[in-house]
């Protein structure tokens, strides 16, 4: 559900093509306000690189909210923006943020949320792919974005997996311990990845 | 200072021969068997000559070694885990008789650290411990410099073996099994890797980083860390990750949540992720963001400097 924005860069590019050879298109509908939740790495200039994107094209910005002092559970500074646009542009601007490298957590009444990356080790394979996955999604909100299998030497012996999964803000914690209950019950080891939370 | 060196591995043979370039005497040495005291001050070659020819360090019992007349006794015996000993009765021994302290040995500030705290306050004597965590780098003395209240959390690369082999498996390919050969052949690891690769040397350390930190409100022992090795993290792990920009590392930290040792997912080019034996520690400040000290963790010569300013620092 959280990836349905994300996963339509055709319908995006459409709209762009379109607006490009039919400019009458660009005031079609009326402006709408939309806020857009981003994160931020600590350094000069992101902010403003972040906002370059939603001016360019065609947002209006309406106010910033720069929450520095607060981090989100990956080190990075939450900023949320209120832009008035019209509709149809608005999945424009979310794919030239995402383009230019800003995570976006959430457009709109979306919320993208987080990604989580982490490493299955063990024997993954026979002791049921499938199911572990399953599982790991039904036990928590959590959705499998990406997945590599790396088995060099076959069924029956110590083998990887890569997840990467979808989740929501804040809720990182509850997927990592489910993850973990789920490998310990099938002898597997997780390679959490390193968050840095700050107090 | 006049200075008593108990144990003569790698540490503290290196002690005793660099303490005159530091301006520091060595009265008294003593291994598990033997010692040697001289109040004019000893010898290195001489004790060292003898230790490979006879296997002693000199005539006396170890015992003559804890009485004799010293500044600061330099306990550099291997780390033991539970009751710490012998390691933590040498410096009983040096307290009651308000003698300084200085630790290389790792097992009394981690296992026993309450039990050495109320032995310090009873005695006119101080216990440092800057060679137990982190070989040459400054740790200890950056908190104390900085306030244990000022930093966060303490997190990083604290054990040379596990962070070389798990590098050398990611940058060759090569399979846990082959790397650690590798190592043990190179005098990284040693013959006995289990200490180094079960995570327990760097949760010691955490642990270690923990009690300071917590400046006496809470005091951690091995038991109390979550902690993880590297044996079972096969080659296509490292794979897997690499192809993700990613690496694996035996991460440890030392948080307001506990301590905790184990290999994590760190980006390749992050701070963290260092290579071969290198160490790495960085700390989260209230005011100051994130800190790092890097360098070398461990080493007979890198450790003795750590010691050794230790005990310039009773001065």
């Amino acid at each position: 559900m959280s990836d349905e924005a994300a996963s339509t860069p055709d319908a995006a590019n459409a709209d762009g093509d379109a607006a490009v050879s039919d400019p009458e298109t660009d005031g079609g509908e009326r402006p709408q306000t939309h806020t857009i939740r981003l994160e931020l790495v600590d350094k000069p200039g992101e902010l403003l690189s972040a906002l370059h994107p939603i001016a360019e094209n065609g947002g209006n910005l309406l106010s910033i909210f720069h929450e520095r002092g607060n981090l989100t559970p990956r080190g990075h500074i939450p900023v949320e923006v209120d832009v008035e646009c019209p509709p149809d542009r608005f999945e424009t601007i979310v794919e030239a943020l995402r383009e230019e490298g800003v995570n976006v957590i959430q457009a709109g009444a979306e919320r993208y949320g987080e990604e989580l990356t982490l490493l299955l080790v063990g024997d993954i394979v026979d002791t049921d792919l499938s199911d572990t996955l399953r599982r790991i999604e039904s036990s928590t909100d959590a959705t499998l974005a990406d997945l590599s299998l790396s088995a060099p030497e076959g069924r029956g012996s110590a083998s990887s997996a890569r997840l990467r999964l979808a989740t929501r803000t804040g809720r990182t914690d509850e997927v990592f311990a489910h993850v973990r209950d789920i490998a310990d019950e099938k002898g597997l080891n997780v390679i959490e990845p390193l968050v840095e939370v700050s107090e | 200072m006049r200075l008593a060196v108990i144990g003569v591995g790698a540490v503290g043979r290196s002690v005793v021969e660099l303490a005159p370039e530091y301006g520091h005497a060595v009265v008294a040495v003593a291994d598990s068997q033997s010692s040697a005291v001289d109040p004019g001050g000893l010898d290195a070659e001489a004790v060292f000559d003898r230790k490979e020819r006879e296997g002693v360090v000199g005539d006396g019992a170890p015992a003559d070694a804890l009485a004799a007349d010293y500044d600061a006794l330099v306990e550099a015996t291997p780390t033991t885990l539970g009751d710490a000993e012998p390691g933590f009765s040498h410096v009983r021994a040096a307290l009651e008789r308000d003698r300084h302290v200085v630790l290389a040995n790792k097992g009394p500030v981690a296992e026993r650290y309450a039990d050495l705290r109320a032995l310090e306050a009873e005695s006119a004597g101080t216990v440092q411990f800057e060679a137990a965590v982190g070989g040459a780098i400054p740790i200890l003395s950056t908190i104390a410099d900085f306030g244990p209240g000022q930093i966060t959390a303490a997190r990083g690369v604290l054990n040379g073996t596990a962070n070389f082999i798990l590098s050398r498996m990611a940058a060759e390919g090569l399979g846990y099994e082959h790397v650690l050969a590798e190592a043990q052949d190179l005098g990284v690891a040693e013959a006995d890797p289990a200490f180094d690769v079960e995570g327990t040397d760097a949760a010691l350390k955490f642990v270690i980083l923990a009690n300071v930190l917590s400046d006496g409100e809470q005091v951690y022992s091995l038991d109390d860390a979550e902690v993880e090795g590297i044996r079972s993290i096969p080659a296509s792990a490292l794979d897997l990750a690499a192809e993700d920009g990613r690496t694996v590392r035996l991460i440890g930290e030392a948080t307001a949540d506990g301590v905790r040792v184990g290999p994590r997912l760190v980006p390749q080019h992050d701070a963290l992720a260092v290579t071969g034996t290198r160490n790495i520690v960085q700390f989260d400040t209230v005011h100051a963001g994130q800190l790092h000290l890097s360098g070398r963790g461990a080493g007979g010569p890198e450790t003795a400097t750590a010691i050794l300013s230790d005990v310039t620092r009773l001065e």
